[in-house]
């Protein structure tokens, strides 16, 4: 229908105005690596010892020898066919070693983006429909908490609580215990390839491992969207049409349920976009904490060991990542708000 | 639901001695004290009162809407001889949008943003009736139709913000309508809502209550529009009911002065600025019908006073008189056998505007090619409807935007070709002066109201910190009404009356020849809005200064104005002298406005308008 | 500015003690990092490995860490430096960001709206791995996370004084300073800007919490400052390689030192919009 032409027209200019960045991003990166010091050429050369002319040689097989442009033109033309250029430290092409870790990542922050919100919106809600009763005051004071901690520390602190007290969790380094079988690799989310395997008890020792970190992560950003649940429910359960709402007697379920909460979740939805893109930077501290063999934690080794092409690969990845999440929040936002179109 | 007889004897509804408390950081406010009033079935009955006046708050509690902090503090409401302050909340539900329904002032913020209006309507008749999906739209199909919504088929489906103001309150009514309550409120129903537009929904709602024998409830600012639509009155004030009476008797004869003072601050058709205070009332009105000065004595100079000859004689004298001090020039001016303004023949008109034409982006046109002249001395009204463009030529003529095209000259300058981003620089920036709607938002909040009047002598004038300063600015604000006391104080710590007072001093600081008045009186009550207006009256006489007055209200242009131009889309489609202009229109659209203005004649009693029913 | 507001402050924190805390906290958080030097216990960086990781007690109340470093001497030896980090970085952003941001907004038209998208753009990344980026391009010093904090901050102000001025600039006192004949530039630096600084206000104490744990964070994972520098970022990465052996104080401390800040800062900037507007609490 119209609705669903207008959803797409818009999207699509999006995905073309978010080109422009995209391009700045590459560029960014590209200058980011032209500044950061040392010498590329060096880095990929056979190792430190190789000799003066072999360092000419690669410097010439790169082109850096040629005009900055140029090497920019050549940069793009490298990132459009997937060469991204090859790790120092692991010795592997830069897509590859991504390919390899973002399902690690990503599972991790999915997994903790469901446990947040899962938790944040009942809170925020019974906050907002109760105000100055004990429930909101808790849900407030857990919110201006939960902000406050780092999750580096919240990490260590439930890595201490939970394996170190309790012993409930398991040995707070990487995805699975050395001992576990890894399930076969189909779409690299260890959980969804244990129940595709059938095999429960990987399944059940990859959600152990995972718990943790996860939850973490949602500690970190359940404050925010509570607060935005909250805040958001609270200024429209004080509109002018929840208030005609109440004057036609429709019943409070119905108030609450499909009048106040579908246009309290709009700038939710907003937030939690953001919530999930600062997800993706927090990603380097708690993969650092927990040892998580994914992307984020690879391009801090590789940062800390002035390996730069695995950096790059990462801030173009993070990149591309964000517009795909900008696109379906603009999507999603477009179904669900029909004024959208007017603007 | 006939009534039996029974109760038809009782009102349908009672309220007793009803007070309602605001529980505020300063402590309890009663906004509402000890109100009693009763709705017949059939009956409509107007609340009039200003802000403040607990009109609103006394609506809200017969729903039992009120918001966390109001409370109902004592009193019963008694609805078919159920008291609703002690009901459930279950019972309370099914009373409301069945058997009492409300509608409020802004419809479209009013209805769910992201919600078609045809599934509102359903939720409605859903909530109260056992009605299938598919048989609620179709019965919100015959709703729809029934308020006169055109091609309801496709309206049904409509989001409230593919509609117009006025489609949105029809829908609400809809709504209101949709189980056939037995008592329909409706709070302010029409503000905000464009003169015409205005008489349709307002029409259409008399019509349909009266067709279903409902009782309605009609709160309202608007003394016009309670008269011509409402059984009975009550006037509130500051939480009390005053007076309860027929609306002839109210207007006509009020018993309580501050009913007195209400009725005589409502601008009518034959009200002069005068003639608002309450001294002026109807009695001594009718003894002097002509003597449009006696407020001002001082202010009138016979010998000025132009065109006292032939036919215009009589409308000269109606109108406003046109008596600017000596010293400002004033040049005679004719008028011919209409009463149309000739363009003054010695010195060129103060400012003359032509072709002026402002263009937003590609599609949008808001002036579409205006020319007009002011006078010096002279007060040239502008009005139109929303969207007519009479505020974007106040903001060009007063030269803070640019027009795309068109000439503005001004005392022999070519203004319109100095950019208005360096006309602060310019000469005539202190000629031209602006007064601003709303006085809550035309002060800098942290401003005292000293330095928002000083701050055009700073600029304009170079004056420095120091007692010439001061002077001045104790000059401008005793002659605008403010006192010494006052002028220390920051925008919040000001009435509204008094905020508008220092807006206008502030604009006439410079001692400008020309003030452009963009809906002053707009935001304000009808009693603050009488004493603003005279003061205007008062100062363009005293300073001989012209005025572009821009307003809505038909009725401040005729009192204020010596000349009018209507303006639609932006364009003029008529303009003349505003005596003529408001007796005899031409225009088909100014005379269709001119019929919209809601009224009530003072001092007449007049007989029930058309269509009301008489009791049973 | 007058007794009415004064009275105004004075209610919202007798009526909010939890406000009246966090003042009193920023107070002491303020004290500390002037006084730091003077008050600790022990030299914050003199090693002592015959004392390694001894758990909290009355000689160290916060214990030692694995070099056998009082713990307590260094939180509160790197007060200063974490403090400085996030204050300087706000005001920097804050400066910056205000005057393009309201410039922006009064001026409106394409400049504003290409602003306005770089600037939501930049909101909706991934504003860590652009910091990390950043400092390591720029190299691994302290005034370079400062940097990194400035920019990374920067977009939220400009957003914020943008939208600030875009409700304003319509308004009737604004368009009336234009006809008192005030420059476009003279109308946002003397009327819009003292107006929306209140409400800025709150952004800088909301803001400089969120300043403290980014540079913390950049610290935690090996950028900016460098060990032996006492930086609570440092002191819980140092931490981290004993927590599974249980040394629970050597994260704890310095954590709850990064947390009580960063409360402070949240709590007082909450309380700000109390006293700004009421209305506007959540």
């Amino acid at each position: 229908m119209t609705t669903l032409a207008s959803i797409s027209r818009r999207t699509g200019t999006r995905f073309v105005s978010s080109l422009p960045a995209l391009l700045g991003v590459v560029v960014f990166t590209f200058i980011l690596m032209r500044v950061l010091p040392g010498d590329p050429a060096v880095f990929f050369a056979s190792g430190p010892n190789a000799g003066k002319a072999e360092i000419e040689e690669v410097r010439r097989l790169m082109g850096l020898d040629q005009p900055l442009l140029y090497q920019l033109a050549l940069y793009l033309r490298d990132i459009a066919t997937g060469n991204l250029g090859r790790s120092l430290t692991t010795g592997q092409p830069v897509l590859a070693d991504i390919q390899q870790r973002l399902p690690a990542s990503l599972e991790l922050t999915f997994t903790a983006l469901v446990l947040a919100l899962t938790l944040a919106l009942p809170l925020g809600i019974a906050a907002a429909l109760n105000p100055g009763k004990l429930v909101d005051h808790a849900v407030r004071f857990a919110c201006t908490l939960g902000v406050c901690v780092p999750t580096f520390v919240s990490g260590l602190l439930l890595i201490y609580a939970f394996y170190y007290l309790l012993g409930w969790a398991p040995d707070p380094t990487g995805r699975l215990d050395i001992f576990a079988q890894a399930p076969p690799r189909i779409t690299g989310f260890l959980l969804i390839d244990s129940l595709i395997a059938r095999d429960g008890t990987t399944g059940l020792a990859a959600a152990s491992q995972l718990i943790l970190p996860a939850a973490t992560m949602a500690l970190f950003v359940l404050a925010p969207l509570a607060r935005m649940t909250r805040a958001s429910m609270l200024a429209v359960l004080g509109s002018d049409f929840i208030r005609t709402a109440d004057a036609m007697g429709l019943s409070r379920a119905r108030v609450v349920g499909v009048y106040a909460l579908r246009n309290a979740m709009l700038p939710v939805l907003t937030i939690a976009g953001i919530v999930f893109s600062t997800m993706l930077g927090a990603n380097v501290l708690v993969e650092k904490v927990f040892s998580w063999p994914g992307v984020a934690s690879y391009a801090l080794d590789a940062l800390l060991a002035s390996d730069y092409a695995p950096v790059q690969g990462f801030v173009l990845l993070m990149a591309s990542i964000f517009v795909v999440v900008n696109l379906t929040i603009d999507v999603l936002y477009g179904i669900a708000d029909p004024r959208i179109g007017i603007e | 639901m006939t009534g039996e007889a029974t109760i038809n004897a009782a009102p349908l509804l009672e309220i007793e001695n009803l007070d309602v408390t605001f529980a505020t950081r300063a402590g309890p406010i009663d906004a509402v004290r000890g109100v009693s009033l009763a709705v017949a079935r059939g009956e409509i009955l107007g609340i009039v009162g200003e802000s403040g006046s607990g009109k609103s708050v006394t609506a809200l509690a017969i729903m039992r809407l009120l918001d966390r902090a109001g409370r109902i503090t004592g009193g019963s409401i008694r609805f078919r001889g159920i008291d609703i302050t002690k009901l459930g909340t279950t019972d309370l539900r099914n009373l409301r949008g069945a058997a009492l329904a409300m509608i409020f002032q802004n419809p479209r913020s009013c209805l769910n943003p992201i919600r078609t209006v045809g599934d509102q309507i359903a939720d409605t008749l859903r909530a109260h009736r056992p009605l299938s999906r598919s048989a609620a739209k179709a019965r919100a199909l015959d709703l729809l139709a029934g308020v006169l919504i055109r091609e309801p088929e496709k309206r049904i489906s409509a989001y409230p913000h593919e509609l117009s103001g006025g489609m949105c309150q029809r829908v609400m009514m809809a709504m209101a309508m949709a189980c056939e309550p037995d008592l329909l409120i409706a709070d302010e129903p029409t503000t905000g809502l464009d003169v015409t537009t205005q008489k349709a929904v307002m029409d259409q709602l008399a019509a349909l209550v009266r067709e279903r024998g409902m009782a309605m409830m009609l709160i309202t600012h608007d003394l016009g529009l309670a008269a011509q639509y409402c059984d009975r009155v009550a006037v509130m004030q500051q939480g009390l009911v005053v007076e309860t009476a027929a609306p002839a008797v109210v207007f006509s004869a009020p018993s309580h002065p501050y009913t007195r003072r209400l009725v005589a601050a409502s601008p009518t058709p034959t009200s002069t600025v005068a003639s608002l205070s309450a001294e002026g009332t109807a009695e001594s009105r009718a003894a002097h019908p002509h003597d449009i000065n006696s407020g001002n004595p001082k202010g009138v100079i016979p010998g000025l006073v132009p065109g006292t000859h032939g036919a215009a004689a009589e409308v000269s004298a109606i109108v406003a008189p046109w008596v600017p001090a000596i010293n400002a020039g004033m040049t005679p001016v004719e008028l011919d056998q209409r009463g149309t303004l000739l363009v003054p023949l010695t010195p060129p008109p103060l400012m003359t505007v032509a072709n002026l034409v402002m263009r937003y982006d590609r599609d949008i046109t808001a002036v579409a090619g205006v020319s007009f002249d002011i006078g010096a001395g002279e007060s040239v009204g502008l009005v139109g409807e929303s969207g007519s463009g009479k505020s974007t030529i106040a903001r060009i003529v007063c030269r803070l935007i640019d027009p795309t095209t068109g000439t503005i000259r001004f005392d022999g300058a070519d203004i319109g070709a100095m950019p208005a981003s360096t006309f602060h620089k310019a000469t005539q920036r202190a000629d031209i002066q602006i007064v601003f709607q709303d006085p809550g938002d035309s002060l800098n909040p942290r401003f005292s109201a000293f330095d928002s009047i000083a701050d055009p002598l700073r600029r304009l004038k170079g004056l420095r910190d120091g007692m010439a300063l001061r002077t001045r600015v104790l000059e401008c604000a005793t002659r605008c009404g403010l006192g010494p006391e006052l002028i220390a104080r920051f925008p919040h710590q000001l009435s509204g009356g008094q905020r508008a007072r220092v807006g206008i001093a502030r604009a006439i600081a410079t001692q400008p020849k020309l003030l452009i008045l963009d809906e002053p009186t707009a935001a304000l009550d009808v009693s603050v809005q009488a004493i603003i207006l005279q003061l205007l009256d008062r100062l363009r006489r005293e300073q001989g200064m012209a005025y572009l007055f821009v307003s809505h209200d038909l009725n401040v242009i005729r009192m204020m104005c010596e000349r009018t131009i209507v303006l639609k889309q932006g364009a003029i489609v008529e303009q003349g002298q505003s005596a003529v202009l408001f007796t005899a229109p031409t225009d088909p659209y100014t005379q269709g406005l001119i019929a919209a203005i809601p009224h009530f004649e003072p001092g007449s009693a007049t007989p029930p308008s058309a269509g009301r029913r008489r009791l049973g | 500015m007058t007794t009415s507001t004064l009275n105004h402050v004075a209610y919202v924190l007798r009526g909010n003690l939890v406000t009246a805390a966090a003042a009193a906290g920023t107070a002491l958080l303020i004290a500390v990092a002037i006084l730091g030097p003077w008050i600790t216990p022990y030299d914050p960086i003199a090693s002592n490995v015959s004392i390694a990781l001894q758990p909290p007690s009355f000689a160290h109340w916060a214990g030692t860490d694995q070099l056998g470093r009082d713990i307590a001497s260094r939180i509160i030896a790197a007060t200063r430096l974490d403090l400085l980090i996030a204050a300087s970085a706000v005001s920097l952003s804050f400066v910056v960001g205000a005057l393009i941001g309201s410039l922006c907004g009064y001026h409106g038209g394409r400049v504003d709206r290409w602003i306005g998208r770089v600037v939501d753009i930049l909101m909706a990344f991934p504003l860590f791995v652009l910091a990390m980026a950043m400092v390591a391009a720029l190299g691994n010093r302290v005034e370079n996370i400062i940097y990194a904090t400035a920019l990374i901050n920067l977009p939220f102000y400009i957003r914020f004084a943008r939208a600030e001025v875009n409700v304003r600039r319509n308004l009737g006192w604004v368009e009336a300073a234009r006809a008192s004949g005030n420059s476009h530039f003279q109308v946002v630096t003397h009327f819009l800007l003292p107006n929306i600084l209140p409400a800025m206000a709150v952004q800088i104490s909301l803001n400089l919490g969120w300043a403290i744990l980014n540079a913390a964070g950049l610290s935690f994972i090996g950028l900016g400052v460098q060990p032996p520098t006492p930086e609570w970022g440092i002191m819980v990465a140092e931490g981290a390689r004993h927590i599974t052996t249980g040394k629970w104080w050597l994260v704890a401390f310095p954590g709850l030192a990064l947390m009580l800040a960063v409360l402070c800062f949240n709590l007082l900037g909450d309380g700000l919009r109390d006293i700004l507007d009421p209305r506007m609490r959540t």
